[in-house]
């Protein structure tokens, strides 16, 4: 292994873990600002239950998602010095207005949020918290436009005299038609996400034999809340995915040949639910083929072509051949890593039809106020928080390793991406540092949820009404 | 005047805010074994960043986003150059992260004391780290025609460098005992404030030293300027302190870190990365930015949002404004009772 791969290696983790976090904040700080929002408008003490309780679970993911965020903003200097100087007139502005627009907006109001309970009135508390939440919306749109420009890179022109990739339209990588499809598709994820977190836990608490008859009620409220969300944002997954895939099919052919492993362009072409048997193109064992959905999926048509890996090598060596960015440029084979394309497209579209059907599930289960019983559900409730958020991390590998060689799609391979200057040595310590660090806080954020979540919502404390506001004890502490 | 003075300027700005804010941040978290007698008052101390800490955190993630979009050749020089240091800041980050957010979430004693020593090692090593980082960026380091850093961690390890990340590390924790004596009450305020003292003519002593270096090595007038005022304004911190006016202490200390950082940007222009090896190599405002279009947008996002930011933050100050003391910690011994008092120094 040589820096290149050590530095991908580190990539992959840092931001598959990162994206572990990402998610559940998107999704949960939305539930806990619907849930604060109901105890606002009704006054009923389960909701500001309910609001504690995931506002808990809430902070203890949230915690981690920005500690391990901050990487994020430097690694690309770090690993990817090359990559910085070629495209940091384009790619920088997006995380710069990320940092201004959106992390402000999210810390300072979780600030209030956390330390504000008795200390500001009920309506600009629960603001607090949709305000965390459109920080958290926002830091999406700005991050998704510097992957959505990685992918299909807009509004931009080389100079040959700097060597670099220089801005010319700023709108253009604002609302880039890659970035038009991939902000609804991953939000919604997120909130299937934060949803089947919810879910998941408010189910187990409910069926739970120990839990008392009223709490149970309050966790039914959380489990149809949930339920709803989920199966509503799977749909909404769907649709946009169906939509991303057209738009990629247009601007990366590659990767939606590599998605299915086609290697010979077909008209119609079929969708394979599995394989066995090597993914070269060379013979298949077995498979299981559905006639026609690929062209659905690429096209929009039952009938439309698809092109293979094989032709699409050919015209990418045609096109890429004599590319501006040539000082940038090596020659490579065109194709991604078939079996990790293959497969991880599967296993996110798998992982997230399952969520969202077991979402139908206890909707369906949960209708006209029936509360669920039985140790039944236990196995639903613990697989339900990691199917989403496992189509996630398949989801971004499958678009980050289908667009390979390419760093920036057409314009700069990802082996000139990185930095000259970093050795095998300084990588390999970091990427070892960053594992084993990971590593531990994984362990430590998994014991601390479970254990918050065995707890369940602790019952409301009663005020002390002879206190002024400023001296009553702290509700959320540190 | 030029986009890319300008943005020189507000990078500028971005580290001053940094440092101010985070800087107390970091002296609350190194001094939590040295004030606190105990868990209640332990959570006293971390309650005062409480709200704050986080936000103060986000400028540092601004500052490096936009070096990034407005010296794409800078963020990628310095922090692929100084590699292994960002990768101790970066970690020491995430621990004390999350110390700060999981410490309170178990009520044990061995579990509270683990995340104790993140936070404080979490604290103590960016408070080391980022001055030792700075004091090298002015002083200058090994950088080729290809604007690749060409030394190593050694090379950052040099006196100057080491002087001025003990000048940092200091300077936050005077900064943090006065802001503890501003915002705690009872015991723990009175202890803040003597150790303030007693910390703060140390720093003075060993800020002075290193501004004058600085000073030798690359000043010119206006950052003389600025650091005698931040040498003059450290001095009435500690005066202020003793006399027991907080507010005005704690603004002392706060226009010392601005000054400080403002000189030392004032010591560097027109250059942003001054090179050891030839001055033909250096990094300056002009040939390591980005283009004209790109600094005209982010300066109209700036001029847009920054206001808003410092509205909102500003705002979060107001609102946590009073003194913590022991009887606001759930759970914890209740020390004096809450008595009705002038609210003194509201920032």
């Amino acid at each position: 292994m040589d820096a290149l791969d050590l530095a991908r290696w580190q990539f992959g983790i840092v931001t598959v873990y990162h994206f572990l976090f990402v998610p559940v904040t998107i999704g949960l700080s939305a539930l806990v600002a619907v849930c604060e929002t109901l105890w606002v408008r009704r006054g009923h003490d389960h909701w500001l239950r309910l609001t504690k309780f995931f506002g808990k679970l809430f902070l203890i993911n949230f915690a981690i998602g920005v500690a391990t965020g901050i990487v994020q903003e430097f690694q690309f200097g770090m690993n990817w010095s090359d990559y910085s100087r070629f495209v940091g007139d384009i790619f920088g502005a997006p995380l710069a207005i990320e940092g201004l627009v959106a992390f402000f907006l999210e810390s300072t109001f979780l600030g209030l949020w956390i330390f504000g309970w008795d200390r500001l009135p009920r309506k600009v508390h629960a603001a607090c918290i949709w305000a965390v939440h459109v920080g958290t919306l926002l830091s999406a749109y700005f991050i998704l436009a510097a992957n959505s420009w990685m992918q299909h890179p807009v509004g931009y022109a080389y100079n040959p005299k700097t060597g670099r990739a220089e801005l010319n339209d700023f709108a253009a990588v604002l609302f880039n038609k890659v970035q038009l499809v991939t902000f609804p598709h991953t939000v919604l994820a997120a909130y299937m996400t934060g949803a089947a977190f919810m879910l998941g836990v408010a189910l187990w608490l409910q069926v739970r034999t120990s839990t008392p008859a009223d709490d149970r009620t309050m966790y039914g409220r959380a489990t149809r809340l949930s339920a709803v969300v989920l199966l509503v944002a799977g749909l909404g997954v769907a649709v946009s995915g169906d939509l991303q895939g057209k738009v990629m099919t247009e601007v990366q052919p590659m990767k939606m040949a590599a998605a299915e492993a086609l290697y010979h362009s077909e008209k119609p072409a079929s969708f394979s639910i599995f394989t066995i048997g090597s993914l070269d193109g060379s013979k298949e064992k077995f498979s299981v083929k559905v006639p026609g959905v690929l062209s659905f999926l690429a096209t929009g048509s039952w009938n439309g072509k698809v092109e293979g890996i094989d032709e699409l090598r050919a015209r990418y060596q045609k096109t890429y051949g004599r590319d501006p960015g040539a000082k940038y440029y090596a020659t490579g084979g065109y194709t991604p890593v078939i079996p990790v394309t293959y497969w991880s497209f599967r296993v996110m579209i798998g992982l997230g039809v399952a969520g969202a059907g077991l979402g139908a599930l206890v909707l369906w289960r949960t209708r006209r106020g029936r509360l669920p019983t039985g140790r039944g559900w236990v196995p639903v409730a613990i697989a339900m928080p990691f199917l989403p958020l496992f189509a996630n991390s398949f989801g971004w590998i499958f678009t980050e390793m289908g667009r390979q060689p390419w760093s920036v799609f057409g314009l700069m391979t990802t082996s000139s991406a990185v930095s000259p200057g970093v050795s095998t040595g300084e990588v390999l310590t970091s990427l070892v540092a960053f594992t084993l660090l990971y590593g531990v806080l994984a362990v430590v954020e998994i014991g601390l949820i479970l254990r918050t979540v065995r707890g369940g919502s602790a019952p409301t404390p009663i005020d002390d009404p002879t206190l002024e506001p400023v001296d009553r004890p702290l509700v959320h502490a540190y | 005047m030029e986009l890319t003075t300008v943005w020189f300027g507000l990078i500028a700005v971005l580290w001053i805010g940094y440092f101010c804010l985070e800087g107390f941040d970091f002296g609350v978290g190194m001094l939590l074994p040295v004030l606190a007698r105990d868990d209640t008052e332990r959570r006293v101390m971390i309650n005062t960043v409480g709200p704050v800490w986080d936000g103060n955190e986000v400028w540092v993630l601004v500052a490096g986003g936009a070096t990034f979009a407005a010296f794409p050749e800078w963020y990628a020089t310095l922090f692929s150059g100084f590699y292994l240091p960002l990768l101790l800041i970066l970690l020491a980050l995430i621990v004390r992260n999350l110390a700060f957010e999981y410490r309170g979430k178990r009520d044990e004693a061995a579990w509270r004391a683990r995340w104790d020593l993140m936070l404080i090692i979490g604290s103590f090593v960016p408070a080391l780290l980022w001055g030792v980082a700075f004091a090298n960026i002015v002083r200058g380091v090994p950088i080729n025609g290809s604007k690749e850093f060409t030394g190593n961690l050694f090379t950052l390890l040099n006196p100057y460098g080491l002087l001025g990340g003990v000048t940092t590390l200091l300077l936050f924790l005077t900064h943090g005992a006065i802001f503890l004596s501003l915002k705690t009450d009872g015991e723990i305020r009175h202890r803040a404030g003597a150790l303030a003292v007693r910390i703060g003519a140390v720093t003075a002593l060993v800020a002075v030293v290193f501004l004058v270096w600085t000073q030798t090595l690359t000043g010119n007038a206006g950052s003389a300027v600025l650091f005698v005022v931040a040498a003059l304004a450290l001095v009435a911190a500690l005066l202020m302190e003793l006399r027991g006016r907080e507010g005005w202490a704690f603004t002392g200390t706060m226009v010392t870190i601005a000054a400080a950082v403002a000189g030392l940007f004032a010591a560097l222009f027109p250059d942003v990365m001054p090179s050891s090896t030839s001055v033909a190599f250096s990094l300056t405002t002009s040939n390591a930015s980005a283009t004209q279009y790109t600094l005209t947008v982010m300066t109209w996002v700036a001029v847009i949002f920054t206001p808003i930011v410092l509205v909102y933050q500003g705002w979060t100050y107001w609102v946590f404004r009073k003194r913590i003391s022991t009887h606001h910690i759930p759970g914890g011994r209740s020390g004096t009772p809450p008595m009705p008092q002038k609210v003194t120094a509201g920032r």
